[in-house]
């Protein structure tokens, strides 16, 4: 049976917590960003780009069978690394379900201090564009 | 002075952060504040916490007293000929904003030019846009070169009869380069232009003296040395001040008050209307005198160089590292590096360097033009103050090493 949105954030959280040093989060991070799929540069337009005061965000996404699909790029590799995790958790999902969803797999994986909103980050964005895209779709 | 005397003053500098000795290299966005600026507000809080000029009460005349003393301090540091130049505001940036709109209001007309330079920080872009569009006046732009320093050569040719005004950073946020304010000063009096310096970096760092620099103003927040947050200058010649408009109306601002018309204040409070950040002001003259102290303090000062010299030899050696504000003169950089590192984010290096203990700044720096000018979204910036140490600026070049390692 395919797998809950909860189930997948407990297995993206659990994988994460298995490091305890900062430093070892990231470089697991960097490796997930620099692995994720790749986002053609054509798709690089400014309506999908998220600008924030630090790393830029691009966000694709598409609706099929009633699913959202998300792709997404950034050129800060951490960043990247959270959107791998992301899309891992989200894409792939109804818009019911990600409607549902409280986000508070943030709190959980410990990054929320690099998605406070007064970071200015792209991902701030990002998040809430998925939330904006499942309420649309509906 | 030895520095790590200094870093006692600072109750912030000895926590922990993850579990490491807290580097922070973030001076230059705000510094920590020692701890006679903490009694200060302290004492005004605790003892004579009472609204000033209004009351003839003993609390508040001590209050008045504080905050008195803390402008003739100001006037004494920057060298202005009279303590009713010195306007209090909230920061660099609500004193540029009052001069935007209250000289805007007194001498800028449709088609006049106002000139800011490409370095400026968006506080001495923004409010100049506001004033233009209001006025209808023309903003135009002082060029920097690819090492950092302003064109001066071309301000001359940029300045015509309609120019209202030049604004200059008297060391910008992310060159850290002392710009030639005096020079610039002088071709704009040739053209009997004012001239508005933006001192938020430029106070801590440089000998400030108004009356032989000759700027008409020059504006500077108390965080960036050592005072409380919420405090800010405007040092206005009076002459101009005079002629200016009050930027904002209420009590203590006001002559008579009458419904068929109001008087004004004499300077400085016509500009400081409503009740004033008292505390905060008050503790500009702690902050001011150790910042004194500090300068003059020449085994300090030469120390201070050691370390700034020792980083600008680090980064620039690096070729991976491409460092923004590159001086001919070492006395002219201060100790603050904007850089971008190829190949990698600045936002990375920050999220890391963090997670190692130090404090740094990432991003465009309120700075966007001059991002777009070097072609890059944004930088990465180390900025250090007298209470930094020389082993602290080799573990940031070891951990910047080990940074860039694991992102590239």
């Amino acid at each position: 049976m395919e797998k809950s949105l909860q189930e997948i954030e407990n297995e993206v959280v659990d994988e994460f917590s298995m490091f305890d040093e900062w430093l070892d989060k990231y470089e697991y991070l960097i490796e997930l960003g620099k692995a994720l799929n790749e986002y053609p540069d054509a798709e690089k337009t400014d309506d999908k780009l998220i600008k924030g005061c630090q790393s830029r965000v691009w966000l694709d996404w598409s609706l099929k069978d009633g699913k959202l699909f998300f792709n997404a790029d950034s050129d800060a590799i951490i960043t990247k690394g959270i959107i791998s995790l992301l899309i891992k958790i989200y894409s792939g999902r109804t818009p019911e379900e990600i409607a549902s969803s409280d986000f508070s797999v943030i709190d959980r994986l410990g990054l929320k201090e690099n998605l406070s909103p007064t970071r200015a980050n792209g991902l701030v964005s990002m998040i809430a564009r998925i939330r904006e895209l499942a309420a649309e779709n509906l | 002075m030895d520095p790590k005397e200094i870093r006692n003053l600072f109750p912030a500098l000895s926590r922990k952060v993850y579990g490491k000795s807290l580097v922070y290299f973030d001076n230059a966005a705000t510094a920590q504040r020692p701890q006679s600026v903490i009694d200060e507000w302290t004492r005004i809080s605790s003892t004579c916490n009472a609204n000033i000029h209004r009351a003839v009460h003993l609390m508040s005349e001590e209050a008045t007293q504080a905050y008195e003393d803390a402008r003739e301090c100001v006037r004494g540091f920057i060298n202005a000929a009279e303590s009713s130049e010195i306007v209090f505001t909230s920061g660099a940036t609500a004193s540029v904003n009052l001069v935007a709109f209250s000289f805007g209001e007194a001498f800028v007309s449709e088609g006049d030019e106002i000139i800011v330079s490409e370095s400026e920080h968006h506080s001495d872009i923004v409010p100049w846009q506001m004033m233009c569009n209001r006025k209808k006046a023309v903003l135009k732009v002082l060029h920097v070169d690819d090492t950092g320093h302003l064109k001066v050569e071309m301000l001359e040719s940029l300045m015509t009869e309609r120019t209202r005004i030049v604004c200059v950073a008297h060391i910008s946020n992310v060159l850290g380069i002392v710009n030639p304010v005096e020079k610039i000063a002088a071709i704009c009096h040739g053209k009997g232009v004012p001239v508005l310096v933006d001192g938020a970096q430029g106070v801590v760092h440089a000998d400030v003296d108004v009356r032989k620099t000759g700027c008409d103003f020059y504006v500077f927040s108390g965080h960036k040395i050592y005072a409380a947050p919420g405090t800010g200058v405007l040092y206005g010649r009076k002459e101009l001040l005079e002629k200016m408009p009050p930027y904002m109306g209420g009590g203590e601002m006001v002559g008579t008050v009458r419904f068929d018309g109001t008087t004004y204040a004499p300077l400085p409070l016509k500009f400081e209307a409503g009740t004033q950040n008292f505390a905060g002001a008050a503790t500009l003259k702690p902050a001011l005198m150790l910042a004194m102290e500090m300068s003059r303090d020449e085994e300090l000062c030469r120390y201070c160089d050691d370390v700034r010299d020792y980083l600008l030899d680090a980064l620039m050696k690096d070729d991976r590292i491409r460092l923004y504000g590159v001086p001919e003169d070492r006395s002219e950089k201060i100790s603050l590096f904007s850089f971008t590192v190829e190949g990698v984010h600045h936002e990375d290096l920050a999220l890391i360097l963090d997670k190692m203990g130090i404090a740094v700044r990432s991003g465009q720096m309120c700075a966007e033009p001059l991002m777009d000018r070097y072609g890059v979204t944004g930088m990465l910036r180390a900025s250090l103050a007298p209470y930094n140490t020389l082993e602290e600026a080799e573990y940031f070049v070891e951990s910047l090493d080990k940074a860039i390692k694991m992102l590239r």
